[in-house]
């Protein structure tokens, strides 16, 4: 119930585009796209995650990686990174 | 033919054994060592021996493996499913989900990780973080540096003289040295300038002299590229701004003849004589026309003619500016320059040796009515009369000691004006990028730039460039390099800093305020003026006896008391310099507060003076 009110709030936010919730093998739990498109960042964006936050712990074993932001030309990626979990929110910045 | 040889050995000695003996050493050979032959040698010391010591090196080659690169695309198949569930199938991987869902660690993870996502996207809608703060402001940095121009060329040419007489044996060592009168770049890529050379002293015609004038290439400025042989000198030379191979040239003798550069250095065709002008050729410049082959030309001789280059046997129009407008040669004003602006086709400016500025119309009916206003602007000829390019309502006239703005509403006097200056001004324009800057030179050799948005009693930048006056300036299209030609022949091509030629925000506006408000106030004076002439009239007209008695004043006493204050207003003057040099230790400031000062009042003296001239003319 907290889960479902968090993501429509999410969700509801000016320019907010799609909400997506992936599990620490790539499979999406819960996802506002279709099947395909979601399947894709999935994979991308896992890999991605794995890769930053193998780096923010190369350079500082201490550290770690609390959020990714991809900010393109049409919109912004938003990851939010847990150990088992991937939140994951695209946004159309407005200006 | 073989040859052949034969060995032959009885058969019996074959094979048999060898003997070896004995024998004692014996001397075949004795060679004494000749002690004479030693003198023919010399002793070497020091001996020089060298050693050299390199390190061996072998020769290696390596190649790496190359790598093959293929481009491959990647389809993203739903993979991770843990091994039970088939991903095809809808309800086990619903099932799935569900049950993940339902997991502590799924809601605790989810609900930390939401309160953080929250954050970003609020702060994203809250401000654009990438957004260019102070992007403007930078640039109004960047233009602290003080206003500057450097040389980047001087042409001079050195003039042979090939006309000595062939009985002397020496050659003339004066060179003949000629003025440059007119500037003119070329049209397309202003890499080439045609330059006019004459001698503009009253005749001074010396027969040495060469008539030759020459097109430079700048990649080029020892020798000219071209050279223009015409039958007198030229005095004003203009490329056609729509064929660059087309030159058209004023003669000194009043002739006008048109070039082309493909075809050498002769012109193709000379207007007769008998239809030209009679006097030099100051201005010439090419219309605005279909054929691009229309040009009008004004001369001292007080004629504007209008010509059509294919057939320069006559002019196709004739102007005579007689600002009495009745047409008669004997009342013309000579024309010293020619303004015409390609935006307003029928109208042009012609500026002459008395100090009026004609304001034509091409277009009138009949020839009184194409003269449509005059401007009384300089108290000598009118040397530069320029439109500028971005309000071409207000044009630039320069002559005798300045330099003077005026707008075409106001006919009585010029919106704005600088001070008087030590020497004779000799040319100006306006540049070509910005609105508010122009250029003038003087007879001193130095060339001023002028930017009134910035400082308007001084030019913003004063360089002296030669010792000899300069006679002629122009500026290239892109408004960053000026030509100037000096009265003996050297032209010099400065490049100016770029803070004077690229233009500064807002300028365009607040050039054109400055302009209107200027009108404006000379509209004002002019209004009042006119009120009080008006005044004075009606006074006049209704005291009849005491007025009649101030205007008997005869004329002798009117310029005696004209030549006193005159004489005043200098000594003051003189005065006051001596006292500021006498001060000049006191610090720079104070000077210059004071010459401030001093040159407003005798600026105001001058006008006022000007004024009561011309009432004393009225009376």
């Amino acid at each position: 119930a907290e889960v479902e009110e968090t993501l429509k709030r999410i969700q509801a936010h000016k320019g907010v585009i799609a909400t997506m919730v992936i599990n620490a093998e790539g499979i999406p739990i819960r996802t506002t796209l279709d099947n395909s498109t979601t399947v894709q960042y999935a994979g991308l964006l896992h890999q991605l995650t794995m890769k930053a936050r193998s780096t923010v712990r190369d350079i500082d074993p201490q550290n770690d990686l609390t959020f990714l932001r991809i900010r393109s030309k049409k919109h912004e990626i938003m990851v939010a990174p847990d150990k088992e979990y991937l939140l994951i929110v695209i946004q159309n910045p407005c200006e | 033919m073989e040859i052949v040889h034969v060995y032959t050995r009885k058969r019996s000695e074959f094979g048999r054994p060898c003997s070896f003996s004995d024998r004692p050493a014996e001397v075949c050979v004795d060679i004494q060592p000749d002690p004479s032959l030693a003198d023919s040698f010399l002793l070497r010391c020091p001996v020089d021996a060298h050693v050299q010591h390199g390190s061996d090196m072998s020769e290696h080659e390596v190649n790496t493996e190359r790598v093959e690169v293929e481009t491959r695309g990647v389809n993203h198949v739903e993979g991770g499913w843990p091994k039970d569930i088939n991903p095809q199938e809808l309800e086990q991987t619903i099932r799935f989900r569900k049950k993940v869902e339902k997991e502590e660690n799924y809601v605790n993870a989810i609900v930390h990780l939401g309160t953080l996502m929250e954050h970003c996207v609020k702060q994203n809608n809250a401000i654009d973080i990438y957004e260019e703060y102070f992007g403007e402001e930078e640039l109004a940095e960047v233009e602290d540096e003080p206003p500057s121009a450097k040389t980047i060329n001087v042409i001079r040419y050195y003039q042979t003289n090939i006309f000595s007489d062939v009985l002397l044996s020496k050659r003339d060592p004066n060179v003949v040295k000629r003025t440059a009168t007119h500037l003119s770049w070329h049209p397309d890529r202003c890499k080439k300038l045609a330059v006019a050379y004459s001698s503009l002293e009253f005749q001074q015609n010396m027969k040495d002299m060469s008539f030759q004038s020459y097109i430079w290439d700048l990649e080029n400025p020892n020798k000219p590229e071209l050279v223009l042989k015409p039958s007198s000198p030229l005095v004003s030379l203009e490329y056609n701004p729509k064929d660059s191979h087309i030159l058209v040239g004023g003669c000194y003798n009043g002739q006008m003849a048109y070039w082309d550069t493909r075809k050498g250095g002769l012109p193709v065709e000379v207007s007769t004589v008998e239809v030209s002008h009679r006097d030099p050729v100051y201005g010439a410049i090419w219309l605005q026309s279909k054929t691009g082959t229309e040009c009008f030309s004004a001369s001292t001789d007080g004629q504007v003619l209008w010509w059509d280059i294919r057939k320069l046997s006559e002019p196709t129009e004739i102007l005579v500016l007689d600002i009495t407008r009745q047409g008669l040669l004997e009342n013309a004003l000579g024309a010293v320059t020619l303004e015409f602006e390609p935006t307003m086709p029928t109208k042009f400016m012609v500026g002459t040796e008395q100090g009026i500025v004609i304001a034509c119309n091409r277009k009138a009916k009949t020839p009184p009515e194409k003269i449509a206003s005059t401007y009384s602007s300089h108290h000598g000829p009118v040397y530069a009369l320029a439109r500028n390019p971005f309000y071409p309502k207000i044009f630039l006239t320069v002559g005798d000691w300045t330099a003077r703005i005026w707008s075409e509403e106001t006919k009585e006097s010029s919106i704005m004006w600088t001070k008087y200056h030590l020497s004779y001004l000799t040319d100006g324009c306006w540049s070509t990028v910005r609105p508010s800057v122009f250029f003038t030179t003087k007879m001193d050799g130095t060339l001023d730039i002028w930017d009134f948005l910035f400082k308007q009693n001084n030019p913003s930048l004063s360089l002296k460039i030669c010792d000899e006056p300069l006679s002629s300036l122009r500026l290239q299209d892109n408004g960053c390099v000026v030509g100037c030609g000096s009265k003996l022949g050297t032209v010099t091509l400065l490049e100016i800093s770029s803070g004077l030629c690229t233009l500064q925000r807002n300028e365009k506006n607040l050039a054109n305020a400055m302009f209107e408000r200027e009108t404006k106030r000379e509209k004002i004076l002019e209004a009042r003026h006119r009120e009080m002439r008006l005044k004075e009239r009606a006074r006049s007209e209704g005291q009849g006896t005491e007025a009649e008695e101030m205007l008997e004043e005869s004329p002798q006493e009117a310029l005696d008391r004209a030549q006193k204050e005159f004489f005043e207003v200098i000594e003051a003057e003189l005065q006051r310099r001596a006292q500021a040099e006498a001060q000049h230790l006191h610090g720079k400031v104070q000077k210059h507060a004071e010459e401030a000062v001093a040159a407003q009042e005798e600026e105001s003296k001058l006008p006022k003076y000007e004024e009561e001239a011309e009432e004393e003319d009225a009376a």
